[in-house]
């Protein structure tokens, strides 16, 4: 397994807001982790880019890559990690540039952070950006000038350009609408296809989970309740809150229930 | 009468097209009425201070000199502003004050700046008990009166130029670094901030590089309204003898000087009293115009 998650809690103080007994994402795999908002998502991916920290929570359990324990890792070598092996995108990628540099000048100072500059810095970038089926000419225009599409592909070709092994996909097409959504989902599929990498993909959207995700883990309340292949999960869900989110899915059409 | 048929919708020009449309592109900061008087009285307050002993009708005059047969002499052709208890041109020593407040001016927001802007850094960005602490000695640097505590430690140093600027300067740093502090704490809780800490990099530069930029803007702003502020601070100081001494050509110290002889001489007053006014004036100008200018709302819409 490339990423596994063993007995891991992150803790405020005393409460465990995450309590995850099992979680793994293979080689080219697509995991989706879904649950209501409040439910520990999001504190699980920070717990793994070693990041909890610095919302004021406490880690505890295993986190390996490759079977390398992360956890306990000091703050130097996981910041080599960061970015190179685990890479992140987030909800909105409007505001997850910073507005006063141009996406290409942060683009090429992440890929310098982690020891790569010059022409081959660029040369990588360019291929990444055509890659999300973007131009390269777009890195010389500020966050404000591209659509949030666009930016969330730029944040995707940063991690392709930086061979990152796993994708943390914090509800990466939320902040969307449904068009552009679907070109991020295709994109995504295609970096576990293509390039072999392995998505913890995070989302509240059940639809969105059933079409990309290969295996499924339901989290509630900190704990994941259900897991396993996608379509088993969501067809027949053997735990009733997996079975409450389904039914909270809007349907559309004359025969949506009341 | 004839060769104009105006149009008021085809001929529009500047009228009609919102503010932030005007001049699309144009490098730097565009025209904008405030910022430039204000900048016009800064120059020119920086080109007398350069150029005072040029400027001077009599340069010896801002020193020790006496003129014993020539005291209270009324504004005339030779003495623009006429002359003080001593004889002195009140024009010469004006002239030489630019060299004397507004330099106070500078170095106590310098030092204030030095103070206070990586300290509420630091607060902002690390928040708990680092933020605590520093706050709560802020706190304390503001519940105190800033002219009193001025008063206290100019009267227990040696009263002096020096003993001005480190005085003013101990109470002024807290507000920036309150200033700074929310900034930063609210930029440092942005994604793009979260977003560099997961592509791996430092928090040194994530300090530098990102939390400051996006923070300074209102400080900025704030460090030329106070401008006006330290110069009428330091007046006050040396109004109450705790600054300059004679013969320092120091505006505040002048206005206090010249207060015994304001019934019968008005000029030894009112001259470096509009001195003080129009250099307060001028930077208030000049902050209002860069508030106005670096109004992110405005920035986002270009």
């Amino acid at each position: 397994m490339k990423l596994e998650l063993r007995g891991l809690t992150v803790r405020f103080g005393d409460r465990a807001v995450v309590d995850i007994d099992h979680l793994a994402v293979g080689q080219a795999e697509i995991v989706g982790l879904a649950g209501e908002s409040g439910s520990g998502k999001s504190m699980t991916t920070l717990a793994v880019l070693g990041l909890a920290h610095t919302a004021g929570a406490r880690v505890a359990g295993s986190i390996t890559l490759d079977g390398a324990e992360l956890t306990g890792l000091s703050p130097g070598p996981y910041r080599d990690l960061r970015g190179r092996r685990i890479a992140a995108i987030f909800q909105s990628p409007a505001t997850a540039f910073n507005p006063v540099f141009r996406v290409g000048h942060i683009a090429t100072r992440a890929l310098r952070q982690h020891g790569l500059a010059g022409s081959e810095a660029t040369d990588r970038l360019a291929a990444a950006m055509r890659s999300v089926l973007l131009a390269p000419d777009l890195l010389r225009r500020y966050p404000s000038q591209l659509s949030g599409g666009q930016l969330q592909r730029v944040a995707i070709a940063l991690a392709l350009a930086l061979r990152a092994e796993v994708l943390l996909a914090d509800e990466p097409t939320s902040a969307l609408d449904v068009t552009v959504q679907a070109q991020v989902l295709e994109l995504l599929r295609e970096l576990r296809d293509r390039d072999g990498m392995s998505i913890l993909f995070i989302s509240h959207d059940l639809a969105v989970v059933a079409e990309i995700c290969d295996r499924v883990a339901i989290m509630h309340a900190g704990s994941i309740v259900e897991q396993g292949p996608a379509a088993r999960v969501l067809a027949a869900p053997a735990d009733s809150y997996t079975g409450e989110l389904l039914a909270a899915v809007p349907t559309v059409g004359p025969g949506a229930p009341p | 009468m004839i060769e104009t048929p105006s149009v008021p919708s085809s001929s529009g020009g500047r009228q009609g097209v919102p503010r932030w449309r005007r001049a699309p592109g144009q490098p730097g900061l565009p025209r904008n009425p405030l910022l430039l008087a204000g900048g016009a009285i800064a120059v020119l307050i920086v080109v007398t201070a350069v150029f005072a002993p040029l400027l001077a009708p009599f340069p010896a005059d801002a020193g020790s000199a006496t003129h014993p047969f020539a005291v209270l002499r009324p504004p005339s052709a030779v003495h623009w502003f006429g002359t003080d208890q001593v004889g002195r041109d009140v024009a010469s020593r004006v002239i030489f004050g630019a060299r004397v407040s507004p330099v106070i001016a500078v170095f106590v927001l310098l030092i204030a700046g030095v103070i206070g802007i990586p300290l509420g850094v630091v607060a902002g960005y690390f928040g708990g008990w680092l933020d605590d602490v520093i706050m709560r000695v802020t706190d304390v640097f503001l519940a105190f009166p800033a002219l009193l505590l001025a008063l206290v430690l100019a009267a227990v140093l040696p009263p002096s130029l020096t003993t001005v600027t480190i005085a003013i300067a101990a109470t002024w740093w807290p507000w920036y670094t309150r200033l700074i502090r929310g900034q930063a704490a609210s930029v440092a809780g942005r994604p793009y901030v979260e977003a560099c800490r997961a592509l791996g990099i430092s928090r040194t530069r994530i300090i530098f590089r990102h939390i400051l930029p996006n923070s300074i803007t209102p400080l900025i702003v704030q460090i030329s309204l106070d401008v006006g502020g330290v110069i009428l601070t330091a007046s006050a100081l040396s109004f109450l003898g705790l600054g300059a001494q004679d013969p320092t050509p120091d505006w505040g110290l002048m206005v206090a000087e010249g207060q015994a002889y304001f019934t019968t001489a008005w000029w030894l007053v009112t001259f470096p009293g509009l001195a003080i006014l129009i250099t307060a004036f001028g930077f208030n100008l000049l902050g209002d115009g860069l508030r106005d200018q670096l109004d992110p709302r405005r920035v986002m819409l270009r």
